[in-house]
């Protein structure tokens, strides 16, 4: 079996896709969004051992030149991932499909499904298809939190066994999305259309950060393209921009006023849209 | 053994008088409840097993039993579940009520009924499936119509019925009224009634939604697993009081508790607990218990006088007792403690274990005591996991985990609730604050009431954490009335007081939330 790096597991969670889901974050990102609220997710441990100091609790120890991670001993105090020189963290666990269904398995009968989340999950493209085929013959909903650079449609094994897509639309022009997350947003909004196209996407977010990208624009093309697509029910995220856990540099980011998002939230529901929702 | 009344006593007991009557944080009907008490007190008429006093009339902190504030003479039974359709379809001549021809007659009648019920309270504990119960009066009305009496209806319960330990119960089948009572509620905020959803495999999604969105708003209803309860109690139960399930037209003549981290106070490990102190304890409680069930059946009169009996609303068959315990999570933390192991109720596997093994001691010795005043339960009383007092320090009510203490993960709770809900007939639940964002998802709350219906869990309420409606250990108070109160004013219903004494002691403003 495949192995992927894990973040982290969450047991009960109300916040990843419809009902009570366990949530899985895979390490690694292919974007940089400046806003990211868990940037120790974006890259992958090198094994500096710069981090295994600063673990008061022991929970970090270097063995055979590789950082190594005992999450019994973990206190959660983020001292590592904030004493990291390269955006990562070492508070990852190398797991199998299996190992990972293990965990999802002590959540039920409670959760009605499994949303997979990271970092961006796709980079573990097959690691997903074997835990999601395992969870589907469990029964549960799969869901993929996903950034959309991946191009799904040439996909048919991944996409037999996910049941939708969650989509960051992080920015409308290609300008801004480079300017947001390093990347262009071609690929995004194709996934958009062709997960629309499969009845696969039961949510699209943007993330609002005033003056770091036209906000009005984004939310209000996002909100046309999915009435064009017939997407009236897919729930539309308007997530306000929260300095908690953002990377020193960029804390200064403008948070919006609840005004504004009111406001957002209305352009949307102006276009159809059913399931607008502020976070 | 009957109880002298020392000279000294009687001192005693007029001064706890004379500082009711002058208590001004006691409305007016307060301080009639505990003058009558107060005189009911007076009175040493029961036949006591000897050993009680040291066990129930002592220091809160060696209290090893404890009657829950029911008086030395019990003349009505402590909680008392009317037959609300035979009373809507028959009417009393008691009360000189004919039978409801519509559905504002309905409401009036019933009105009329709850402030003839008594209690331990002075209140009704239980008013009704509410649900069925109205569901054939409003077929002609619009929702409209049927909200705006309801509304006001429900404002005079809560304003008449000084008490929250007062219960509705709907479901477990979608209906109408149901849907319509759980708007009205969500919008009013009340306090009173406490409000309970049977919930069973075939109750619709969309209707426990709609009891979770009233959850978030105004803490009610709970939900209770309704297979598990049928499976016990028959379908002729009914939900009352905090979390008690009970027979309809029956109901409880008496509750106490053994309070069990006080008897392993007395132990000297494990097995000193369970060889010697809680069997002598139960013995004398269980045998306290009958003899008050004797003088209410046999000479208080209730039984044979009071119309509830005499026109068939309730019957004697269908009362039962509820031997009801309190603290086990401190009980196995002391026991463990003086057997030098480590581990806490709640976490560790062994902590666990032995409040199972407690558990199936106290559940062993009930179902071998037999009263014979208890037919409808076989001839036994049921267990209940009692909620606590405003009173109680450092212990936690029934088999919860202490507030403080919750395992990180939500689905551990679930896990040891799994453990221990499945002993207690006559109630038990815990309790979950949920966070704001669960407004968004209240299908997150659905997920979970779907699968304990599949597991020993019997009963859970959740409120949001920011509501001014919270629930204390099982009923429900405003928080803007408890900061009145805390201010020295005095407020309508007996429960605020209980649920500041509550929020004080029992640290149930910390809760952790999910």
């Amino acid at each position: 079996m495949t192995r992927a790096a894990v973040n982290k597991i969450i047991p009960f969670s109300a916040v990843d896709g419809p009902g009570n889901r366990t949530a899985v974050f895979l390490q690694g990102c292919n974007f940089d969004c400046k806003f990211c609220h868990n940037p120790e997710t974006i890259h992958t441990c090198i094994h500096c051992g710069v981090c295994v100091p600063y673990c008061q609790p022991g929970a970090l120890t270097m063995a055979e030149g590789k950082v190594t991670y005992n999450i019994t001993k973990c206190v959660l105090c983020d001292e590592c991932f904030h004493h990291c020189p390269y955006g990562a963290s070492p508070r990852t666990r190398q797991m199998t499909a299996g190992e990972v269904m293990a965990e999802v398995r002590k959540n039920m009968p409670f959760i009605r499904g499994v949303t997979v989340s990271g970092g961006e999950c796709t980079l573990w493209r097959d690691f997903l298809v074997e835990l999601l085929t395992l969870a589907k013959g469990e029964g549960l909903h799969t869901l993929l939190d996903s950034n959309g650079t991946y191009d799904f449609s040439t996909d048919r094994p991944l996409m037999a066994v996910t049941d939708g897509i969650m989509l960051d639309v992080k920015a409308w022009t290609g300008e801004d999305h480079r300017r947001v997350t390093g990347a262009d947003n071609a690929m995004v909004l194709r996934n958009l259309r062709w997960l629309a196209g499969q009845g696969k996407l039961p949510e699209v977010r943007t993330v609002v950060v005033p003056g770091l990208f036209d906000c009005e624009q984004t939310v209000r093309e996002t909100s046309i393209l999915l009435r064009e697509l017939g997407c009236l029910d897919t729930r539309y995220k308007i997530i306000s921009y929260r300095p908690m856990g953002v990377r020193q540099e960029y804390k200064s980011l403008e948070i919006p006023t609840p005004e504004f998002l009111t406001c957002l939230a209305h352009l949307a529901q102006s276009y159809g849209l059913t399931d607008v929702v502020i976070i | 053994m009957k109880r002298n009344m020392t000279p000294e006593l009687l001192e005693e007991k007029r001064q706890e008088i004379y500082a009711t009557l002058v208590d001004p944080t006691l409305s007016h009907e307060q301080r009639v409840t505990n003058l009558s008490r107060a005189a009911e007190n007076m009175l040493a008429v029961l036949d006591e097993p000897d050993g009680l006093d040291e066990l129930l009339r002592c220091d809160i902190d060696t209290r090893c039993i404890c009657t829950l504030f029911e008086g030395e003479a019990p003349y009505r039974p402590r909680y008392i579940c009317v037959d609300f359709e035979k009373f809507l379809q028959t009417g009393s001549d008691f009360l000189q009520v004919g039978p409801a021809r519509d559905f504002y007659e309905a409401l009036t009648n019933l009105m009329i009924l709850y402030h003839n019920i008594p209690s331990i309270t002075n209140f009704p504990v239980y008013v009704g499936d509410l649900d069925t119960l109205l569901e054939p009066y409003i077929g002609d009305l619009s929702d409209g119509e049927v909200k705006r009496a309801l509304r006001h209806w429900l404002n005079t319960i809560d304003r008449t019925i000084l008490d929250s330990f007062c219960h509705a119960d709907i479901g477990p089948k979608a209906t109408r009224m149901g849907r319509l009572l759980m708007e009205v509620e969500g919008e009013l905020e009340n306090a009173v009634p406490n409000l309970t959803m049977r919930v069973a495999d075939d109750t619709p999604n969309d209707f426990i939604l709609a009891g979770v969105q009233c959850a978030l708003k105004s803490a009610k209803p709970s939900f209770a697993n309704d297979k598990m309860f049928r499976s016990e109690l028959g379908d002729n139960y009914c939900i009352a009081s905090c979390y008690n399930g009970l027979y309809k037209a029956g109901g409880s003549y008496t509750l106490c508790r053994l309070v069990l981290h006080n008897i392993a106070k007395r132990a000297t490990g494990i097995e000193d607990f369970k060889q010697n102190q809680l069997p002598y304890v139960m013995d004398i409680m269980a045998r306290y218990m009958d003899e008050r069930i004797r003088f209410l059946v046999e000479e208080s009169g209730f039984f044979t006088h009071n119309f509830l009996v005499t026109e068939g609303f309730i019957r004697r068959e269908n009362f039962t007792a509820m031997f009801g315990l309190v603290g086990l999570a401190e009980c196995v933390n002391l026991l463990l403690e003086k057997e030098g192991v480590p581990g806490r109720f709640g976490h560790s596997e062994k902590a666990n274990e032995l409040g199972v093994e407690i558990m199936d001691q106290i559940n062993g010795f009930n179902n071998n005591h037999y009263n014979k005043y208890c037919e409808a339960a076989g001839g036994h009383f049921l267990l209940h996991a009692q909620v606590g007092l405003a009173d109680d320090h450092d212990v936690s009510p029934g088999t919860r985990i202490p507030i403080g203490e919750e395992p990180d993960e939500l689905v551990d709770h679930l896990k040891v609730i799994d453990l221990f809900h499945k002993y207690f007939p006559s109630g038990t639940g815990d309790i979950f604050p949920v966070d704001i964002t669960v407004h968004k998802n209240p299908q997150y709350v659905l997920d979970i009431i779907r699968g304990s219906l599949g597991m020993d869990i019997r009963y859970l309420s959740f409120y949001s954490s920011d509501s001014d409606v919270i629930r204390v250990t099982g009923y429900l108070v405003k928080r803007s009335e408890m900061e009145k109160l805390d201010a020295g004013a005095a407020v309508r219903q007996n429960t605020t007081g209980l649920g500041l004494g509550a929020s004080k002691n029992c640290k149930i403003l910390d809760r952790r939330i999910r």
